[in-house]
């Protein structure tokens, strides 16, 4: 019960603070415009597979934009504070369900700035929207924990995509593959398995983000 | 100068010796027997065959490095003590030398027998990551300057690159056809595949690169007391 509480306080506290500066959640808007413009121009129409893969790729680069910031744009003070409210799981929770909020947004976003601009090669449209959701998901849970380690280093820009982009290969591998299967009539029989892996990776993730973030938590 | 206290794998990594004179013998073996031995005689394959004990073994001796580091970090995040976080880095950076000799060794036997030095395989991809999730370990741990934290924050992310990698062991080979033996149909190591004369030196050729790998590790590892003045009490 005091876990609940502090979970949604804390999750209040993300929204809260999200809402008073809004510059930066438009600025990771905006560059999805940009990218998706950007795309738009350099390619003019494209395969549905090259679609796809693209579409992922961009929602990757936004994903690591936005959550890169997640530990950093606190001062240091303050998270001293916050070890003396809330248990370390809390607010590992709190930051992963924040962040899976903020990137179903942004990939959704996205999803429709792309569909207006490069077309609509969708064949099973619930499926693919459920893979969009299953895709935040899981960058939110492997980007979380990493952003937690980035954010050690400090003033890096490089670092979180370091870290990030060997990691998150498997999963976005993954998604290329389930999404191809939403792109063509006949579905693939195989899907179920690939969306176990990819959920097994989730509790991996998940998993090893509960035992080890408390570590980077102690300073 | 600081006196550290002695333990069990300290000794064997740096006092005992017998492992590493049985790394000499059987890399030996392994040189002039996988060179001179008769193997059987197959199509395309030929003499490349005997890559088998030069390039699987670095595989082996790369995830059993590896590994070990996995375990270190686990043990540093348990004490706290500098020597793991000095082990991890000095196992993983054997286990990128080995993962990097892998990738060359096989990248040379596929040019004569797949005809292409890089064709998209998936053990090749995924060693090709693995390699990227290590180096951006050293950058990790390098751009930390505070040695307890740099050691904490490394370790973690240790922790999570390796199960990463051997997730991505499973998946990889979910978007394309291997050519590698034991996938696609391509014949392995079960009985009837592999000759026995092969296994004669593969076997000890897999133990004897893998010890020398851990020596080398206990080198740097030596290197790394050396310049932080630790003494073994």
């Amino acid at each position: 019960m005091q876990l609940l509480r502090e979970i949604r306080w804390l999750l209040t506290k993300e929204i809260q603070l999200e809402w008073r500066q809004k510059y930066s959640f438009s600025g990771v808007l905006l560059y999805v415009f940009s990218t998706v413009m950007l795309i738009f121009m350099s390619f003019q129409s494209m395969e549905p597979l090259v679609w796809s893969t693209m579409f992922w790729i961009i929602v990757l680069f936004a994903s690591v934009n936005a959550v890169a910031k997640s530990f950093l744009q606190e001062n240091k003070a303050r998270y001293y504070y916050y070890y003396l409210l809330a248990s370390p799981l809390s607010v590992l929770i709190s930051k992963i369900i924040y962040n899976t909020i903020l990137l179903l947004l942004l990939a959704l976003i996205a999803l429709g700035v792309y569909i207006i601009l490069l077309g609509n090669p969708i064949v099973h449209f619930p499926l693919f929207m459920g893979i969009v959701v299953v895709g935040s998901i899981s960058f939110s849970f492997c980007f979380t924990i990493l952003s937690a380690i980035a954010a050690q280093v400090g003033n890096n820009a490089t670092i979180m995509p370091i870290l990030s982009f060997p990691v998150i290969i498997p999963i976005l591998s993954l998604l290329v593959i389930l999404s191809k299967s939403a792109l063509v009539e006949e579905v693939d029989i195989d899907l179920n398995i690939d969306f176990l892996i990819l959920l097994a990776i989730d509790g991996l993730l998940l998993v090893l983000s509960i035992i080890l973030f408390p570590y980077l938590w102690r300073d | 100068m600081e006196i550290v206290p002695n333990n069990k794998w300290q000794t064997l990594f740096l006092r005992k010796d017998w492992w590493k004179y049985l790394a000499i013998v059987l890399v030996t073996y392994a040189l002039i027997g996988g060179m001179l031995f008769p193997i059987p005689n197959m199509d395309i394959v030929d003499h490349t065959a005997r890559n088998l004990h030069y390039h699987v073994p670095m595989w082996f001796g790369m995830v059993l490095l590896l590994f070990a580091g996995l375990v270190s970090s686990v043990a540093y995040l348990r004490t706290f003590d500098l020597r793991y976080d000095a082990l991890t880095s000095a196992l993983n950076s054997v286990g990128i030398v080995y993962g990097l000799l892998g990738l060359t060794t096989g990248m040379v036997w596929a040019n004569y027998t797949w005809g292409e030095p890089w064709s998209n395989d998936p053990k090749q991809a995924s060693a090709a990551i693995a390699m990227l999730m290590y180096f951006a370990y050293f950058i990790l741990r390098g751009s930390i300057d505070d040695e307890d934290k740099s050691g904490k924050v490394s370790a973690v992310y240790n922790i999570i690159i390796f199960f990463v990698y051997i997730a991505l062991i499973f998946i990889i080979p979910r978007l394309t056809e291997s050519l590698h033996p034991g996938s696609g149909g391509n014949p392995a190591f079960s009985s009837e595949d592999q000759d026995n004369r092969l296994k004669m030196v593969f076997y000890p050729a897999v133990i004897g690169f893998t010890l020398l790998g851990f020596w080398m590790a206990s080198i740097r590892l030596r290197i790394q007391y050396l310049a932080e003045g630790w003494k073994i009490k």
